[in-house]
């Protein structure tokens, strides 16, 4: 129980502390793009309605969670037949460093000429800022599988689509994660870009429209939406990530204790 | 059973050209416990993949059964040195056991059974649900052995399986290696470089030269069928074999030519 409430303490102690610095610091703020924290909380129950979580975050939400299905598909697929073949990486690899060195926002320009300004868009956008470091982590994920192992598999006759679902993309699969969350995160700014850009509704979208009514407090409410959304994806990537790599953390506790 | 004819293995590569196995010709009989033994760095590992057919030989062939061997056959089972790196860490031993039976297309009821029979002979019967590495070092090459078992192989393929375990799990291993082999009566070729561990286990010992590898000698073990740690190790016989086997392993360590290679002819008493 005590250890509990001491972990519990550890990790809230940070973020109380930065509130409490936010509040006192903000709290007999006039200036008008620097509201005080207490207005901006006051204001978060009347814009964040149910209203608005169905009409702008669920839209929000669906985008990303498309678009990053759709990289890590494509991703881990391509990154597959990537790491599995010295001769494709090497045609494949000088392109894939120049287009993972271009900023994804940049591209929202160029595929609104062909995507329009729908939801395809936004779709498109998120996916092709995701798809790289997905694809990467696998490529090297994919290209590191043990030599005994593969060895293994091979004398026992595991061979294609056996030895792709359960040596290979296992194998890979903690690498395949540490891509997956870097392009969440990824996933998030972009979401937000692209319906700043142009849109009809989402969270990026009301920010902006927020920001241009020069309702501020409000504004500073739809940042606080978004951080708190990041984290709460982030706090269901781990608990999924902890129950698909349990063997690996467990697998690494183990080669801790006895080098 | 198992026939190796002429086998030689060359590797090629940044302008090195390095022969690493030169010309071995030896045959495994159904039922037989072989033990390869060579100095270091003689090609032990080159002639078994050649054998599971997990790398080409440049020439000769090898025959299980008659059939050539061009890929790994399904008859023949490999357990390797590096345990840890063989069974896969996300499977339970269960699942590791397993993994080879699906891709054997042994039906879904027998499968089970095959995986409890073998984790029962290797005494892991109740590690069935852990994962590899939670296992001790032993435990875990206990498993690779259970995998292997339960495959039932004709031929047993072993490479230097207990390399890197400690001295007393050694010799646990070592009788279970054979206590299996008497009960089930496969086919296991095993390789070492420990001269004890061969001459204990093997009814036949296989000494290679240095690398390009030929053979050196066949040598017939003839110790009783019931060995065990204690006695085995102290019998004069034992200290004759073991001896025999060392200077051959000096002789071809330093090169020496041997008259001829000599089949199944033990040192006189």
């Amino acid at each position: 129980m005590r250890r509990v409430l001491l972990q519990l303490f550890f990790v809230l102690a940070l973020p109380v502390l930065l509130v409490a610095v936010w509040w006192l610091a903000s709290d007999d703020s006039t200036n008008v793009f620097w509201p005080p924290l207490r207005t901006i909380l006051q204001t978060f129950p009347d814009v964040w309605t149910a209203d608005r979580l169905r009409d702008d975050v669920l839209p929000s939400m669906w985008r990303l969670t498309a678009g990053f299905t759709l990289a890590a598909v494509v991703g881990v697929a391509v990154g597959t037949v990537i790491g599995s073949y010295r001769r494709v990486r090497a045609v494949c690899e000088p392109v894939l460093e120049f287009l993972r060195a271009v900023p994804p926002p940049v591209l929202v320009p160029v595929i609104m000429l062909f995507a329009g300004i729908g939801d395809t868009m936004k779709v498109a956008v998120i996916a092709s800022g995701c798809v790289w470091p997905i694809l990467l982590n696998t490529v090297e994920g994919v290209r590191a599988v043990d030599s005994v192992m593969a060895e293994t598999a091979r004398s026992y006759g595991i061979t294609g689509a056996a030895r792709l679902k359960n040596v290979v993309l296992r194998s890979a699969s903690p690498q395949i994660f540490a891509g997956l969350r870097q392009a969440l995160s990824i996933g998030i700014i972009l979401m937000v870009i692209s319906e700043m850009f142009a849109a009809s509704n989402g969270i990026g979208f009301t920010v902006v429209q927020f920001q241009r009514s020069f309702a501020v407090p409000d504004m500073w409410t739809g940042i606080l939406v978004l951080g708190l959304l990041g984290f709460l994806l982030s706090v269901v990537f781990q608990l999924v990530e902890r129950r698909v790599l349990a063997w690996y953390h467990g697998l690494r506790a183990s080669t801790r204790r006895s080098p | 059973m198992l026939d190796v004819r002429g086998l030689n293995k060359v590797y090629e590569g940044s302008g090195r050209r390095v022969e690493a196995v030169r010309d071995l010709t030896f045959t495994v009989d159904a039922g037989e416990l072989v033990c390869l033994v060579g100095p270091s760095g003689c090609g032990k590992t080159t002639l078994l993949k050649c054998m599971g057919g997990l790398l080409t030989p440049t020439g000769g062939e090898v025959l299980l059964e008659g059939r050539k061997v061009s890929g790994p056959p399904p008859g023949m089972a490999f357990v390797f040195q590096e345990y840890g790196r063989s069974l896969f860490p996300w499977m339970r031993v269960a699942q590791n056991v397993e993994l080879p039976l699906k891709q054997k297309d042994v039906s879904r009821s027998r499968r089970p059974e095959l995986v409890a029979d073998a984790l029962q002979s290797v005494g892991l019967a109740d590690a069935a649900d852990a994962y590899p590495w939670q296992l001790s070092g032993g435990m875990q090459q206990r498993v690779a052995i259970a995998r292997a078992l339960a495959y039932e192989p004709q031929v047993l393929l072993m490479d230097e399986p207990f390399a890197a375990v400690d001295a007393q799990t050694r010799a646990d291993l070592e009788d279970l290696v054979r206590g299996l082999w008497r009960e089930r009566g496969i086919t296991i070729l095993f390789v070492t470089h420990d001269i004890d561990e061969a001459v204990y286990l093997g009814e036949r010992v296989i000494v290679l030269s240095a690398s390009p590898t030929v053979v050196q000698e066949q040598l017939k073990v003839d110790l009783p069928d019931e060995r065990d740690q204690l006695h085995t190790r102290v019998a004069p016989r034992f200290a004759e074999l073991r001896t025999h086997v060392y200077e051959q392993i000096q002789a071809a360590k330093r090169g020496t030519p041997q008259d001829a290679v000599k089949a199944d002819t033990p040192p006189p008493h």
